[in-house]
């Protein structure tokens, strides 16, 4: 599904003493089978964009478009719940939301709330809780006797089981231990390529960014700075280091060891296999 | 010899609703002034130990010893002032209206005198540089600004340990920079012992100590040079292995020869660049 935003801009409180300006003037477009990854401080305006993807927000300026769906500044906007089906979000810690008396009812609850029926419903949680590496023992139990990390899977579960055209995840893994954190998200790609999704990822993670994204958006102070591939996003150290932003530790380590050996390799490399090669070639090649 | 400061004593415990033991025949001591990481995948046992040193909960087995005093029911409000702990939510932790009355929660809660009180509020805000917000609402706080406050509640009750469980894990980049540095600089001033309970192993690698907690046992107990050097067995156990050790990996594999296994990134650099002024 393609999705783009288009020069909006969004006011809290607008029209009262309280109104504060969160986003100003911001387009990302976002075709089918895109990885969006959108990075900047807490505070940058991110979490205010994200909202926009499903209309939890409307624009007080612009237009965003999600597939064949307009909602416009200043305008009545019908159709919501089309759009709030096809894209869905995982919140940061969504176990948060789990509220049912099972993991079942707690996962169904999404699908048949937009009119699926309760045994498509139902297989539909099966599917989605094999996805994200739980066993269907775990069906009739309560969400809340659960392990943290099992939570987290079957509020994702829950998502999952919407068959949204569009993911949008905000800090899906925080919290995680490194193993659950790389499973969850190795499936959210292998679905995103599965089902050519269009997905939006909200990260402190350069390299979750530099690993899974296609395109890197930078937002600082409601605008958006920079957009770009990874190479071409984290190829200028110094302009992210100075908006306080990280960079992939493998770049950094590159920078570093060509500082100290006076030296530029020829490119930037994303990966630790990449980067070793390249080294372990200069340090062959290097002249007697 | 150091001196332990906290040790558990063929520890066992079980959640009530569970058939699985959640720690097993726990072994280890804490030391003075060390910096320990404990570190395990999500219910390995290592939240569960945190929670019995601070004695929200009791062990079925085995004993704690804390400063000397053996940790049970009637001890537990002295060793509370021993042992602070920073809990993972920022949120979830801010009991007071304003930063000031979050940190003398704690000093009423002990029936410390009111002007002792005002003074010790005061003295650990600045601390953990926070003094200027004595005012504020915790919601125009940052997660990490939060949790400095959470710490400056626990230092005001002046303990010897603080006890950081996944205290970070929730923060941004620059919170987790900043709450970690905080924790450093009054290890450093007052000599606390840290106890720091997480899955951030690039922190763990600054520990002075490492502890491996697997499915409630303790698996392996070292330095960092140690622990680390187990590589693709943190891997199986639900870890990972801190970036300068992953990137050393990488150029053994590519046939160049180094030393060791390092922990820092500058370690290995300068390690590269002897390398290459010697070809």
């Amino acid at each position: 599904m393609d999705i783009s935003l288009q020069n909006i801009e969004y006011r809290y409180q607008a029209n009262t003493p309280f109104e504060r300006l969160a986003i100003k003037d911001v387009s990302i477009d976002i075709p089918t089978g895109t990885y969006v990854a959108l990075i900047g401080h807490t505070g940058s305006g991110k979490s205010t964009v994200l909202q926009h993807l499903n209309a939890l927000l409307l624009p007080t300026e612009g237009t965003v478009v999600i597939g064949n769906h307009e909602v416009k500044a200043k305008q009545k906007n019908k159709n919501l719940k089309q759009i709030r089906q096809k894209v869905g979000i995982v919140f940061q810690f969504p176990e948060h939301q789990l509220f049912e008396e099972t993991v079942e009812k707690d996962i169904i609850f999404g699908p048949m709330n937009f009119g699926v029926s309760e045994r498509e419903a139902k297989e539909r949680a099966r599917r989605a809780l094999k996805q994200v590496g739980l066993t269907e023992e775990i069906l009739e139990k309560s969400p809340f006797d659960l392990s943290g990390g099992q939570m987290r899977r079957v509020a994702i579960a829950g998502v999952l089981a919407m068959e949204p055209d569009c993911l949008v995840l905000d800090e899906p893994t925080a919290g995680l231990d490194p193993r659950g954190r790389k499973e969850i998200m190795d499936m959210f790609y292998s679905l995103h390529k599965e089902r050519n999704l269009s997905t939006i990822l909200v990260t402190h993670s350069m390299e979750d960014a530099a690993k899974y994204a296609d395109q890197i958006v930078i937002m600082q102070q409601g605008r958006v700075v920079k957009q770009g591939t990874p190479l071409e996003i984290f190829s200028s150290v110094s302009e992210l280091v100075d908006m306080g932003l990280d960079v992939p530790e493998v770049v950094r380590f590159q920078r570093s060891l060509e500082v100290k050996l006076g030296i530029k390799l020829g490119a930037t490399y994303l990966s630790i296999e990449e980067l070793s090669s390249a080294v372990a070639e200069l340090l062959r090649g290097a002249p007697v | 010899m150091r001196e332990s400061v906290v040790s558990l004593k063929n520890v066992s415990f079980q959640y009530e609703d569970q058939n699985r033991y959640a720690l097993q025949n726990v072994n280890f001591d804490i030391y003075k002034g060390e910096w320990l990481a404990i570190v395990g995948h999500n219910g390995s046992g290592k939240s569960t130990t945190a929670k019995l040193l601070n004695g929200l909960q009791f062990p079925q087995q085995g004993e704690i010893m804390v400063c000397g005093i053996k940790l049970d029911e009637e001890s537990i409000w002295e060793i509370r002032k021993k042992l602070g702990m920073v809990f993972q939510n920022p949120d979830n932790q801010f009991v007071g209206t304003t930063v000031q009355d979050d940190v003398a929660f704690g000093l009423e809660n002990h029936g410390i005198p009111r002007d002792d009180m005002i003074f010790r509020v005061e003295d650990s805000l600045k601390k953990v540089k926070m003094d200027h917000f004595l005012n504020q609402e915790p919601h125009h706080l940052s997660g990490g600004q939060k949790q400095r406050v959470a710490i400056a509640g626990v230092l005001a009750l002046r303990p010897s340990i603080i006890i950081l469980d996944e205290a970070t894990s929730m923060l941004d980049p620059k919170g987790r920079g900043e709450v970690l540095e905080t924790v450093r600089a009054l290890k450093e001033e007052k000599g606390l012992t840290v106890i720091s309970i997480t899955h951030d192993l690039e922190e763990a690698a600054k520990a002075d100590r490492i502890i491996v907690m697997n499915q409630g046992e303790v698996y392996r107990e070292g330095s960092p040079e140690e622990i680390f050097s187990m590589d693709d067995e943190l891997v199986h156990l639900g870890l990972d292995i801190p970036f300068s050790i992953k990137m050393s990996n990488a150029f053994r594999a590519k046939g160049i020869n180094l030393s060791k296994h390092y922990l820092s990134e500058e370690e290995l650099v300068n390690e590269l660049w002897t390398y290459h002024s010697k070809i």
